[in-house]
């Protein structure tokens, strides 16, 4: 047995009056894919931004690297103790070059003359045995984000660090590039690394973790070995009890001789979309798959008059439907949910109360500019209650909740103008699990109402446990539809091969 | 970034219910302790000369037209833009109104002509800003310099008199509320009338709450079905029309108007008043109650300066490093609002 790289113990960490960690240890053995889990404020991020000193621990916390104590204060000692993070938000400088961005901050130089041609010559053999596809002096806005990874992995390996921290990697990349991003995992793991991976995607981390520690509730629940890892015993000491199921479908969409509510026929955005037809049935949840730039995002905002439409035609109910802006959309009863709750969906500073009220103040006032208020407040106090939003009260600003709140309340926005179609756009992306299995509810509620609708999801077993059928793009086109009366049944399998092309698609 | 933002959601949730009310509260008021002291500051140091009845209309009057200035600055404000045109639009529309005055069958109608004017150059800023995508801040900065040129060619450059202009009570007249002991300056009820209606549009309709909306995610505003380059337009034309309001005020004060120095950096001065009001530059956050107070900070600084006998110069040394103090405290505000 080798000795661990990294033991932190006793770690607490108070904000003000509240607890995000108490007595937290996690222990890292060099070699080793450790899964760090648990539901959002559970504290995996503050755990993680301890050891990368970017918070300090309150009193009496232990690290011990390579056996020796070591005083993390701020990131520049942690980095020196060999410790390197990448975060979500990548943190690169997209104007400066590769190099430039792995010596950001300690720059090589001569007498205050930066030595750019030594820098570039240094990094070469790094991103050599990474096997990167660009030089030191490739400008870094114009790679992908799988390549700009990359780079955040090459200047991690460039300051010889030895533990390294990736918090949600794969969010924002195809399944093309997360295979890339895993196999580079595993070559840094036989190469002797400690690798924290932080996921909420379960599939991942049971494919890639040799250890997993959970988190609840800013405590150390448990931590469970290669051979104990399965989805269930993780779920169960994330959540801390048993979850029946994860995925709720108990409507039956009635498609004997209904006419579909919303049709699509050719629409085309001139850009990332191509000739894509579909149609959704009144009570019917149709999921859309692909690979993340396959155009889903795009067809959506299209249909719902975000973007122009180049080519194409609509009906909703059988009428021509043409929404020229998201007001003409709403007007008409379809609603859309981003993907991006914080950048384009929410208003952070306000409270839930206007971010559910957003899109009928309108309607609901008086002579048509006099805010309603008391209406208002009881939809907020209505929406609250019925999507279970954990949250003080609808004054409370929508920016202090969790993601899986946060996006209850965007939600609440669109339940409000009473949708007949709902477009919902990554639904479940950052949420936790908890407030995954409701959010899937609320979805089966929905279509039991008789509302159509479209989930966009990333996550193949969410769509496969949620959706009636499920159609599959890829570079802008509709490539294949499975389950419901296709014929074809619904499997993960199924869906790659339609969105990867590896199927050739079958004709409607 | 999601475990501080939760966090620091927890931390809040402990202090929940009424403090989030309170907190508002402060936001809005924050800046008044520091008025009163001020204000009672500059009494003691003159010796009691400050807390006059006479005094006091003299600061009412001195902040009023700034105070419309920065009650349409807010509105801008609050979407995340900028309008550096109110003193050239304010020239423009005083001129263009004292021109009408001095027409006898017209007369009447200059305080329309100045508002219309004013409106008018307001709603083109704002048609650049949401039709073309500009920035504010270089639109502005054009019109800053060409309105004040319309301006000077209205008059032919020179300056325009009108010792009969009709509305002259508005610069000059009080209104008596208690006969022999309180008589207001009419300019300081225009000014609150002003901030009185702000606030109405501001809080109690779905403008208002549009307005907001756009300031803190104008991404987010497009998607729920607002109408982002309207909003743009009426804020911009709200800042023009509270321009020409602060020429018809300025030119009943004055009985004359001049393209060349009237309103020469009453920007500068609406734009203090609206940060030192609490008003975030990023846009979404602020009230107007904080400009007002913001506007009156202002105007107790000039007054009480020169009732202490400070020099010219020092005084603007002293207010530009209150407007930088007052952008400090913003950027404190910001931090301290656990915003990512």
């Amino acid at each position: 047995m080798t000795s661990p790289v990294l033991e932190m113990s006793n770690v607490s960490k108070t904000f003000g009056s509240v607890k995000a960690l108490s007595n937290v240890q996690l222990t890292l053995y060099p070699g080793e894919v450790h899964a760090l889990m648990g539901e959002n404020g559970a504290g995996k991020s503050t755990l993680m931004k301890v050891l990368s000193g970017a918070y300090k621990p309150d009193a009496g916390a232990r690290i011990l690297i390579d056996g020796k104590p070591v005083n993390i204060t701020d990131p520049i000692s942690s980095k020196a103790a060999g410790v390197s993070i990448i975060y979500q938000e990548l943190a690169l400088s997209p104007n400066l070059t590769v190099a430039q961005n792995m010596y950001l901050g300690r720059e090589l130089h001569s007498y205050g003359v930066v030595s750019r041609e030594k820098m570039l010559k240094d990094v070469e053999p790094v991103l050599r045995r990474l096997g990167a596809q660009f030089t030191g002096s490739t400008i870094v806005g114009t790679l992908s984000i799988a390549n700009r990874q990359l780079v955040e992995i090459a200047r991690a390996l460039h300051a010889d660090s030895r533990i390294l921290i990736m918090d949600e990697p794969t969010t924002t990349l195809s399944s093309r590039e997360t295979e890339g991003l895993f196999a580079m995992i595993r070559q840094l793991r036989s190469e002797g690394l400690a690798i924290v991976y932080i996921s909420h995607r379960m599939d991942e981390v049971y494919e890639l973790a040799d250890r997993v520690s959970v988190l609840r509730d800013g405590t150390y629940v448990g931590t469970l070995d290669r051979d104990q890892i399965s989805p269930d015993a993780i779920v169960r000491l994330m959540v801390g009890r048993e979850l029946s199921s994860l995925y709720t479908k108990t409507h039956k969409p009635d498609l004997s001789d209904a006419k579909p509510v919303l049709e699509v026929e050719n629409v085309s955005d001139g850009t990332r979309v191509r000739n894509c037809s579909i149609k959704l049935h009144a009570g019917e949840v149709v999921g859309l798959a692909g690979l993340v730039g396959a155009g889903r995002s795009e067809l959506a905002q299209a249909i719902y008059g975000f973007r122009p439409r180049t080519t194409g035609t609509m009906r909703l109910h059988g009428r021509e439907f043409s929404p020229d802006s998201p007001r003409a959309s709403i007007n008409s009863g379809v609603a859309y949910l981003t993907e991006d709750r914080r950048g384009n969906g929410l208003f952070l500073d306000m409270s839930c109360r206007d971010n559910t009220n957003t899109a009928v103040l309108k309607r609901d006032s008086k002579w048509g500019f006099v805010l309603n208020r008391r209406k208002a407040d009881e939809r907020a106090r209505g929406a609250i209650k019925d999507l279970k939003v954990r949250v003080p009260g609808p004054e409370y600003p929508v920016g202090g909740l969790s993601g899986g709140n946060q996006q209850k309340v965007l939600l609440s926005r669109w339940l409000e103008i009473e949708p007949q179609v709902l477009i919902l756009d990554e639904p479940t992306r950052g949420v936790d699990i908890g407030a995954k299995s409701e959010i899937y509810k609320i979805i089966d509620a929905l279509a039991q109402k008789g509302v159509a609708i479209l989930v966009i999801s990333s996550e193949l077993s969410e769509v496969i446990g949620i959706a009636d059928r499920i159609v599959v793009m890829r570079e802008g086109v509709i490539t294949g539809e499975v389950g419901g009366a296709t014929g074809i049944a619904p499997t993960q399998e199924n869906i790659i091969g339609f969105a990867t092309g590896a199927t050739a698609p079958v004709a409607a | 970034m999601a475990g501080n933002s939760d966090n620091a959601a927890a931390a809040d949730k402990k202090a929940a219910g009424g403090g989030v009310k309170l907190q508002g509260v402060m936001g809005a008021l924050g800046m008044l302790p520091v008025l009163i002291l001020v204000a009672i500051g500059f009494h003691i140091i003159s010796g009691g000369r400050f807390f006059t009845g006479q005094n006091i209309n003299i600061v009412f009057q001195q902040a009023s037209v700034n105070t419309v200035l920065a009650a349409g600055m807010t509105f801008v404000i609050l979407t995340g833009g900028i309008d550096l045109s109110v003193g050239s639009i304010l020239a423009a529309a005083a001129m263009a109104g004292l021109i009408t005055s001095t027409m006898p069958e017209l007369s009447y109608l200059w305080v329309l002509v100045a508002l219309f004017v004013g409106t008018g150059f307001g709603i083109v800023n704002g048609a650049l800003i949401a039709g073309l995508r500009l920035p504010p801040f270089i639109v502005t900065l054009g019109s800053l310099t060409a309105v004040r040129g319309l301006a000077r060619l209205m008059g032919g450059d020179t300056t325009i008199f009108n010792s009969d202009i009709p509305f002259a009570f508005i610069g000059n007249g009080t209104l008596t509320i208690i006969p022999g002991l309180v008589a207001i300056p009419w300019l300081a009820i225009v000014a609150l009338l002003v901030i009185v209606a702000s606030w109405f549009v501001l809080k109690r309709t779905v403008l208002g709450t549009h307005i907001y909306s756009v300031g803190g995610n104008e991404a987010a505003a497009r998607l729920s079905g607002i109408k982002v380059p309207r909003i743009y337009l009426i804020v911009y034309g709200i800042s023009g029309l509270f321009s020409g309001l602060g020429a018809v005020m300025v030119s009943t004060r004055l009985f004359a108007a001049n393209g060349l120095q009237l309103g020469q950096a009453y920007e500068l001065d609406a734009i203090a008043a609206v940060i030192l009001g609490g008003t975030s530059f990023v846009g979404g956050i602020g009230s107007i109650w904080g400009t007002l107070v913001g506007a009156l900070i202002i105007a107790v600084l000039s007054n009480g300066l020169v009732l202490i006998g400070v020099s010219d110069i020092w005084q603007y040394v002293i207010k530009g490093l209150v407007i930088i103090g007052a952008v400090a405290l913003d950027h404190f505000r910001q931090k301290g609002s656990a915003r990512t």
